[in-house]
């Protein structure tokens, strides 16, 4: 009995292993392809085309990106201003939020738990939130229209206040309302410091949406200046790859002269390399948060 | 929804001392008499509330937009008012049977496909013996997830283009004849839903690993004792236990089965055409429309249309859960 339980557990974890290392290759694959054609001379990419090692060492589009640093540190300037304000609002605002509706004493929490959730089932659309957005509200153009809209979403909203009520007994309120604590002063000075594995959670959610959003310059951005990092990077891969068509319908070939392939790769890994870096110190929270949100179902 | 308050001393002061100060309405449990006592709680619950109303409830006014010819100097009410005129359109031009078909079709396998292997993922980690090995494959697996959609393109872009693409490179070398995968309509359902997962299996599996952690060894360990196999143990308690997990997130996904991936599909495709028949979804097209072909007596009719569908959608799931089970019903 017992070695034959041993054998089935034994095929099904090299299985296993087989499954989740064939698994992990396939997600890093795709990266690696970019950091190699970064590194890449352009000349080799167009002769030879992509591969996962980089067959003629170049760092041409690294160059290439840095030689006019100025718009993509201006770039990096409007997305890292548009993260840390709007996370440190909307996290401000959610957990607020959240640890009143968490509030069992709070009668009319079902009521607003509801009004906050029904968003998501029904809505009026984008194109009457894009004109009240740009025609009543006269955020064409500006920075609030990038931060606005993103700063709070009934999903982190239900998260946090599933994240306090199961971490916080309601007797702990309770205590400190006796100790003659107001409301406010039970948020900031207990129910704050208690949430950190909560609040990281929310607050990477939003950081990470807040980092990688392009749709808010797409929409609403005239002015190159203000262009989030992600949507300078969407119009620089899109104009060079006019300018190589260009090219090419006229006979004229542009692109040897410009080291396009590598430089887009390049800025890529640029747009990227922050949340690379960060990675491995960030993931953690977020299990961490995913788990606790997640046994709660 | 309405439990008794828990009485402590304090609240019973808090209580009797406004109770007294408002005997003349004597209504105990009045809004207003709840809005006076829990002001505090209501204040710092406000800014959410204004918020929601500013960016998703007066935006649901709007609607009226589907039914007027669309006019940018006119404010709303002045438009004039045409009916169903734009529905009309819409429906004529035969793009809403197609919208509709893609963004459901594509929705249903986002989710069936991502739950089934996201699950089955989890439990193969989760049987694993090294600590730090597990740690990794699962770091390298969420690792996708925090990528932009943008970094996405130029992935896809760095695989297929037809020029120097990694994957008409390896068709030269072995011999082959270059695809021009840009312009084959079909290849990119597989690779929607391809790229969809690879996004985001990494996220769900962290969920269903989760679940599993929570499950007790007891039922483990008496399965052991009755000689149940590992096959036997993950199918006769991993399983089941997952079920509650998978009709949470089942039902949060068909709240959205209306709205694509916007960002997924548009990064993807972007504005080539040739792909549209089996691209094409609601978000996708109404977004085009506004800021592209600025049709936007069509963008609101398909927005309505979006909004309406999937909010009936959802009802009638909900509605059906909740006489199969109430446990599992969202509301």
């Amino acid at each position: 009995m017992a070695i034959k339980e041993d054998v089935y557990t034994r095929i099904f974890q090299i299985l296993s292993y087989a499954i989740i290392i064939i698994a992990s290759i396939a997600c890093l694959l795709p990266f690696l392809l970019i950091i190699s054609a970064s590194l890449t001379s352009n000349e080799s990419i167009i002769r030879d085309g992509y591969h996962f090692i980089p067959q003629e060492f170049s760092l041409e589009g690294y160059r290439t990106v840095f030689t006019f640093p100025e718009e993509v540190l201006r770039a990096y300037g409007v997305t890292i201003f548009t993260t840390v304000v709007g996370t440190t609002l909307g996290l401000f605002l959610m957990t607020m939020a959240g640890y009143v509706l968490a509030r069992k004493d709070f009668k009319y929490r079902n009521a607003f738990s509801f009004y906050i959730y029904f968003t998501t089932l029904f809505g009026g659309g984008l194109v009457p939130w894009y004109i009240m957005l740009t025609k009543y509200l006269g955020l064409l153009d500006t920075y609030t229209v990038l931060i606005f809209p993103g700063l709070m979403t009934p999903f982190l909203i239900i998260l946090m206040k599933n994240f306090i009520r199961s971490s916080m007994p309601e007797e702990l309120f309770e205590s400190a309302k006796i100790d003659g604590a107001g409301d406010f002063k039970i948020y900031y000075r207990i129910v704050l410091p208690l949430s950190t594995p909560g609040i990281a959670t929310v607050g990477l959610f939003l950081a990470l949406a807040y980092w990688n959003d392009w749709f808010s310059s797409s929409l609403f951005i005239n002015d190159p200046h203000k262009y989030q990092l992600q949507y300078y990077l969407y119009n620089v891969i899109n104009s060079m790859q006019f300018i190589a068509q260009m090219g090419a319908g006229t006979g004229v070939s542009l692109s040897n002269d410009m080291p396009t392939e590598s430089t887009k790769m390049a800025m890529a890994i640029v747009v990227t390399g922050p949340i690379l870096l960060l990675y491995p110190f960030i993931q953690r929270y977020f299990v961490k948060g995913l788990t606790i949100g997640a046994v709660k179902g | 929804m309405n439990q008794p308050v828990p009485k402590s001393s304090a609240m019973l002061t808090t209580d009797s001392r406004l109770n007294g100060r408002r005997l003349a309405s004597g209504r105990k449990n009045g809004f207003f008499y709840e809005l006076i006592r829990n002001r505090i709680l209501f204040l710092m619950l406000l800014p959410t509330l204004i918020f929601f109303f500013i960016n998703s409830y007066i935006p649901m006014v709007g609607i009226y937009y589907a039914f007027t010819q669309f006019d940018f100097n006119t404010s709303l009410f002045d438009a004039k008012f045409v009916g169903l005129q734009n529905f009309q359109f819409l429906w004529q031009s035969g793009t809403l049977t197609k919208l509709t078909l893609n963004t459901v079709g594509y929705n249903a396998a986002f989710i069936l496909f991502g739950n089934v292997i996201a699950i089955v993922l989890a439990i193969l980690l989760n049987e694993l013996r090294g600590r730090y090995f597990k740690k990794i494959a699962q770091s390298v697996m969420f690792l996708p997830y925090f990528v932009s959609f943008v970094i996405l393109s130029v992935i896809v872009y760095n695989i297929f283009n037809y020029d120097n693409g990694f994957l008409n490179t390896l068709l030269v070398q072995i011999g082959g004849e270059r695809v021009d995968v840009y312009n084959q309509p079909w290849v990119w359902i597989f690779l929607i839903i391809l790229f969809y997962l690879w996004k985001n299996l990494g996220y769900s599996m962290v969920i269903y690993l989760a679940a599993i952690t929570g499950i007790s060894d007891e039922y483990y360990e008496a399965a052991k004792m009755d000689g149940a196999n590992i096959f036997q143990r993950i199918w006769y308690i991993t399983v089941p236990m997952l079920k509650s997990t998978f009709v949470v997130l089942l039902l949060f996904a068909l709240g959205s089965i209306m709205k694509g991936q916007f960002d997924l599909f548009y990064q993807l495709i972007g504005n080539n055409g040739v792909l549209y028949n089996t691209t094409d979804i609601l978000d996708t097209y109404v977004y085009r429309s506004l800021k592209v072909t600025f049709d936007v007596g069509m963008a609101s009719a398909a927005g309505v249309y979006q909004s309406l569908f999937g909010f009936i959608l959802i009802m009638t799931v909900n509605y059906i859960i909740r006489k199969l089970n109430d446990e599992y019903a969202l509301f």
